[in-house]
Formats: structure tokens, sequence, C-alpha cells
């Protein structure tokens, strides 16, 4: 059996405890409305997490990636980086698949993988961490661009004013000829 | 040379804490964290409004330069409200902790904090009132919910207080009705005694209380916006349009917020005021004086809300018009609908508003004499007398969000639909429970539009933005309408970051776009400046 193949059986109970895990990462309250609340627009932290993992762990075991995997991760990254988290704990998700998988891999009843199979997912695992970084820092830098924005908006029209009766003024011809 | 200790690789790896803690609420002190609150307010602005304690002060600093005796100012400020009013003392009394209200917050939804469930946040005042104003309190202390005001008790009052838009989502859902909006405000008015509070909210006071309008416009720069967009109206239409200011005898005074004046894209939404009324004939006038809608006062205390609010009717007589029509904003509509009468009415010198043009009367206003621009206009369209075109909207595909305050402060739900439906051939409605009396909050009401507190803002505007983002995945929706200034600037933001690719509108904004004008040139762009659909060639 390969690993996609593992994967791709145990993905529910996978997806479970890699969710239970990220749950860990909110305070105990939260984490029971998080996961009791089905309805997406009712809990849409908990529905987006949860969602999103479960693609980025289809993508994973896919032949064929869709290269969507990106969208995925920033629809959950998103949002956990304007959480009160710092960003090892934001980002802690990803590593944390490393350690549900192992542990489904050693009380999961058949042929042990080779080595070599599982290296090579935990790398596919650390590639995806590295686009994290890219994406949470794409993500606070786009709070910057939305502060600096507002207060260019909120004077832009004043300077077009001030600019478009500057032009006047050059326009007229000067009095003292 | 100083030695320098580096960690070991399994101290760095301990250092990382992946739990948050899971104390009871009491015992987890609040950390005042830079993206989440707005800065202090400076002293020149409380001193313009003779608010108490005014200093400069910085709530990342330890110390807030507190009066010496801010206990007594907290306990006897509370003791007054508590008196004078019941809804207060009993808000405070009967809440059972059901939880009903704790997952409707749109900042508990968004942030995950459990001091968001509104519950909790209303808890952090109540445990300070059970410990001062009730027997049980005093003698059993924490046993029976009750614990001293600390400074650091004050502080976390002061955080949350100013992490709740007074929306009122959550009051829906409470079996007791607790008005937990109505907490925050006397949370804050306890803030405002001890001069705690926020720079942009008291600097807009300032200005309206010096100018008439919160952003301290004075009239030549007001009259000067309004001449640019009737030069663009002029580009645009080929109609050049004259509106009249501070014009005695006129029959009707037009009010909005000062926001619409000068930030895109609420200057779209004003530019739609200009035309309609053009097309119209109506006999109105601007305020130069009476020029702000919105009040940010009603975030501060209640009295500071009565005297920004009172120069309306006071400019109403002062001009002798007949009734006042206000402009697409939210919290100004709950303090005209809730409030004004009560604060600075009756407005006994106004008449019940009539439109000259349909003549019908709006008996839903006859106390206040004031109505929503919104009810005005689909009176219009019911009645036939607007000549519309809406496939110049063709390229939008709108969706709408209510505003807390026009859909569950004064039950505003259906108008501004049904002028959407009639100027736009694409709209979609979010999901039932994000939208009337359930609407999500933009997340940056209440004087919560800075942009310091920007991660706040984006953790609050979350649920609203994820139903955009069902709307706009399903149906390819591209306009986000609203009748709010608030929302106007604040959704522009939350969409830039949840839901990029829709953009933010005022109805009115897409009515003037619709609008067939009498004797206006074939039009080739809309408001914007953006080729119309059919003329992108041009």
């Amino acid at each position: 059996m390969s690993i996609e193949q593992f994967l791709s059986e145990q993905k529910d109970t996978i997806l479970t405890k890699w969710f239970d895990l990220v749950l860990d990462t909110y305070p105990p309250d939260t984490a029971v409305f998080l996961k009791k609340q089905d309805n997406p627009f009712a809990n849409p932290v908990g529905h987006t997490i949860r969602e999103g993992m479960g693609h980025v762990l289809d993508e994973l075991v896919r032949e064929t990636p869709s290269g969507q995997i990106g969208v995925f991760l920033d629809n959950i990254i998103r949002i956990r980086a304007v959480q009160d988290l710092t960003p090892e704990r934001a980002l802690s998700f990803i590593f944390s698949l490393k350690e549900v998988v192992r542990e489904a891999l050693r009380t999961a009843s058949h042929q042990p993988l080779p080595y070599d199979e599982l290296l090579a997912f935990e790398s596919r695992v650390d590639r995806l961490a590295l686009l994290s970084f890219d994406i949470f820092v794409q993500c606070r830098e786009k709070l910057y661009d939305i502060k600096a924005n507002e207060l260019r908006k909120m004077t832009f029209r004043l300077l077009q004013r001030v600019n478009d009766m500057d032009e006047d003024q050059e326009k007229k011809p000067d009095p003292a000829g | 040379m100083a030695k320098v200790t580096t960690p070991k690789p399994a101290e760095l790896v301990t250092s990382i804490d992946l739990k948050p803690s899971a104390q009871q609420w009491m015992d987890i002190p609040t950390e005042i964290k830079p993206g989440t609150f707005c800065w202090g307010a400076k002293a020149k602005n409380l001193n313009i409004v003779e608010f108490p304690n005014a200093r400069d002060w910085n709530p990342s600093e330890e110390d807030w330069k507190l009066p010496e005796n801010w206990q007594e100012i907290f306990l006897t400020g509370m003791k007054n409200l508590l008196d004078k009013y019941r809804s207060f003392k009993v808000f405070m009394d009967i809440c059972v902790r059901c939880g009903a209200c704790a997952d409707k917050c749109h900042f508990f939804i968004g942030s995950g904090d459990p001091k968001n469930m509104p519950v909790l946040r209303a808890e952090l005042l109540r445990s300070v009132y059970r410990r001062y104003f009730t027997t049980s309190g005093k003698m059993l202390g924490k046993t029976a919910g009750a614990r001293d005001l600390t400074i650091d008790v004050l502080k976390e009052l002061w955080y949350y207080f100013y992490q709740c838009t007074e929306c009122r989502r959550c009051s829906l859902f409470c079996p007791y009705g607790i008005d937990t909006a109505e907490i925050t405000i006397m949370g804050r008015e306890l803030m405002n005694q001890l001069g705690l509070n926020t720079d942009w909210i008291s600097g807009p006071v300032a200005n309206c209380y010096m100018k008439g309008n919160h952003l301290g416009l004075e009239p030549h720069a007001i009259m000067n916006s309004i001449e640019g967009m009737i030069d663009d109206i002029e580009t645009i239409t080929g109609i050049r349009i004259n509106p009249s200011f501070n014009r005695k005898g006129a029959e009707i005074l037009f009010v909005t917020p000062s926001g619409d004046l000068f930030a895109d894209p609420g200057t779209f939404t004003c530019m739609g005021y200009l035309m309609l009324f053009h097309e119209l004939g109506l006999d109105y006038t601007w305020s130069t004086y009476a020029s702000e809608g919105g009040n940010f006062g009603f975030f501060t205390s209640n009295e500071m809300a009565k005297r920004l609010n009172s120069k309306i009717y006071a400019e109403a007589k002062r001009l002798g018009v007949k009734y006042i029509i206000g402009g697409e904003c939210g919290h100004m509509w709950r303090v005209l609908t809730q409030y004004m009468d009560t604060w600075n009415g009756p407005a006994d010198f106004l008449e019940v508003p009539v439109s000259p043009i349909t003549g019908t009367r709006f008996d839903t206003s006859r106390s206040t004499k004031m109505i929503h621009i919104t009810e005005f206009t689909a009176d219009l369209i019911k009645n036939g007398k607007l000549k519309l075109d809406p496939s110049r909207n063709d390229d939008l595909i709108v969706t709408y969000h209510d505003s807390c305050n026009t859909s569950r402060g004064m039950g505003l739900l259906d108008e501004p639909r049904y002028i959407i439906r009639n100027v736009c051939n694409h709209f979609h409605e979010m999901p039932e429970n994000t939208i009337r009396e359930q609407t999500f909050c933009c997340g940056s009401g209440t004087g919560l539009n800075a942009s310091e507190n920007m991660e706040l803002r984006m953790r609050g505007g979350f649920p609203r933005a994820n139903a955009v983002k069902f709307v706009k995945d399903r149906h390819g929706v591209n306009m986000l309408a609203n009748i709010c200034a608030i929302d106007r600037a604040t959704l522009s933001a939350s969409m830039d970051y949840w839901v990029p690719g829709v953009r933010v509108t005022g109805v009115h904004e897409m009515v003037a776009n619709a609008l067939i004008m009498k004797g206006e040139k074939e039009r080739e762009t809309n408001l914007r400046g953006e080729p119309l659909p059919g003329k992108e060639g041009n």
C-alpha cells in the first residue's frame, strides 16, 4: 500500500484528528463552538478551516494536483493571520499533520509503509509549510496596504480639489501681464 | 564585550506554546494588544466639549494617567446610571447565562476570544455590579461571580467595550430581550467619565460640535466638494445642477453623513442624491451647519449625542422647512428614530412628511418629521415617477448588506431591496441567517472604523464577508450595496482583504446610474467614470 492509498482510506479519521489539533489552539469554549456548529454562515471560521483542510489532504494524495492547494491554504491562513495568534501558533497546523499521520500509521493494522514513502510525504508537508509562510506574510502585508489605502482615500478628494484649483489658477492669465 | 547568551535548541522549542490557557475567565489577565484597540483621546478634543479628565494618554502604556479617585468616579457613575436607567439595572440582574447570545456576535465568531461572547462581555461589568451593588456579591465575592474593580479590571472593561459595535444581533436571540448594546453604551459612558475615550471618536465629536460635521468641514469646503461632484455630473450627463445651501423657505432640509461628501465610494452616492433631487425639481436645501447625519457623540455619552443631534431640528426651524429627508446612513437612523424625538423634540414646528411628487404621507415619521431617502425613493418608483434604465447597471451583480441600525434599529428592510430590484437586473440575496434582522455587522461600527485596530476589524468583518464570498462564488456577485456611510468605507476594506473583486456601493449611486434625466446627453460612463455596459469600446 502506498502512502496515498493509506491517506485516502483513512481520510476521515485523519481529518478529524488534524482538525481537533487546530481546535486546541483556541480556548476550550471556542473550540466547542468551532467544532459543533454545523451552519457554515453561523460558524464561518470552523467551517472554512475544516473544509480547507479536507481539500489540502485531497491535494496531497492526488496523482495530478489541481494547483489549487494555495487557494485552500489561503482560506485557512487568511483567518488565522488576523486572529490573536502568534505566527507560530497560526501556522502550527501544518506541522501537526505530520503528527497525525504518524500516529495513524502506528495504530493502523496493515503492513508497515516503506520508510522512504513516509519521508517523501513529510517533505511534501514541509513544502506546504514554506508555501504557508508566503501566504501568511502576504496576508499581513495586505493588512498594511489596507491601512495605507484608507488614509489615502480620506484625503484623495480633498487633494484632487486642491490640485484642480491650482491648475485653474495656473491657466488664468497673469494680471501683471 | 558583553557576553551574548543564545538559547539552546531544546529551550527554543519549549518556548513555543501552542495551547491557550484553560483557566476560568476571571483568572485570565487581559493583554492590550496592538491591532485590536484604537488610540486614546487627545486632551484638546475632550476639552472642546468639556468632557472630564481630559489628558493625552496611550492605551499601550502601563500608566493611563487616571485621576487618583478613579474608582470612586466609576462607581458613583455606575450608581447614577443604575438609578437613571431601569433597563440597565434589569440587564445587570436578569441574565441567566443561557448562552443563546454567545455565538451570535461577529467579534466572537471571527476572533474566537470568549470575552467577545456577549454574555461574557456583559459579565465583565456585571461582576463589578455584583461586588458593589448586590448583597450576595458584597458578602460572597468571587463565589457569587463578583470581583473588585482593580486597574486591570478597568483596562479589561475598556478593551472589550471597544470591541463591541452595538449592532444588537445578540439581543435578537436573547430570550429575556437583554439589549447588550445598551450595556456597552453604559460601559462607554463610564469610560467617558474617566477620560478614557478614543481618538477616532473624540476627534469627530469635537469637530461636529465646532463645525457641524465629523470631518470638520467648513461651509466653503462643503460647497466646494459638492461643486466638484456637480462638475463630474455635468461631464457624465451634460446637465448642470444648481443645489441650494442654507436656503430659508425651502420645503425640505436634506441631511446626510459627511462621509458622503469626501470619501469614495460615498461621494458617488452623494452624486446620486443630487441627480435624483434635480430630476424631481425638489424644493430642498443643504445645510452647511446641520451638515452631519451621523452622531459619534452617541458613542461617548447620552448627553453628548443629544447636544450634537440638536442642530438638526434647530436648523430645520431656522430655515423654516416643512420636514427633513435623511441620506444613507446607519447609526444616524437609530439615533433619529429612537432618540431624537425625546431628546430634542417635539418638532411641532414641522409637518408630517408628504412627498410633493406622489402625495404619499409618511405617517411612520409623523413624530420625528424625518424620512429616510430610501423610503422616499421607493415611493417614487412604486408610483411610476422615475424613468429608469436598469440595463445601465448590467455589469453589476449585486447583493445587499443590511446595516445593523437600519434593519434592527428601525426595521427598514424592504425599501432598499425594492429600489435595487428596480434599478438593477442582477440581484442575489445572501443566506437567510446573515441578512435582514439577522444581518452581520460590517465589523467596524460605533467608532471602531479607525485604521490602527485593523486586525479587530477584519475579525469582526469575517462573518459578513464569508456570506458575500458565498454569493460571489455561487452567482458571480461583484457589488455589495448598502445604505450606510460607515459600511461604504469599512466594507471596502473588508472586501479588499476577504473577498477581492467585490466592490461597495450606496443604493443611490445605482439609482442615479439608471435614472434617465430630462435633457441628458447619451451617457458613456457610470458615476465612477467607467464605461457603461455596451460602451466599452468608445
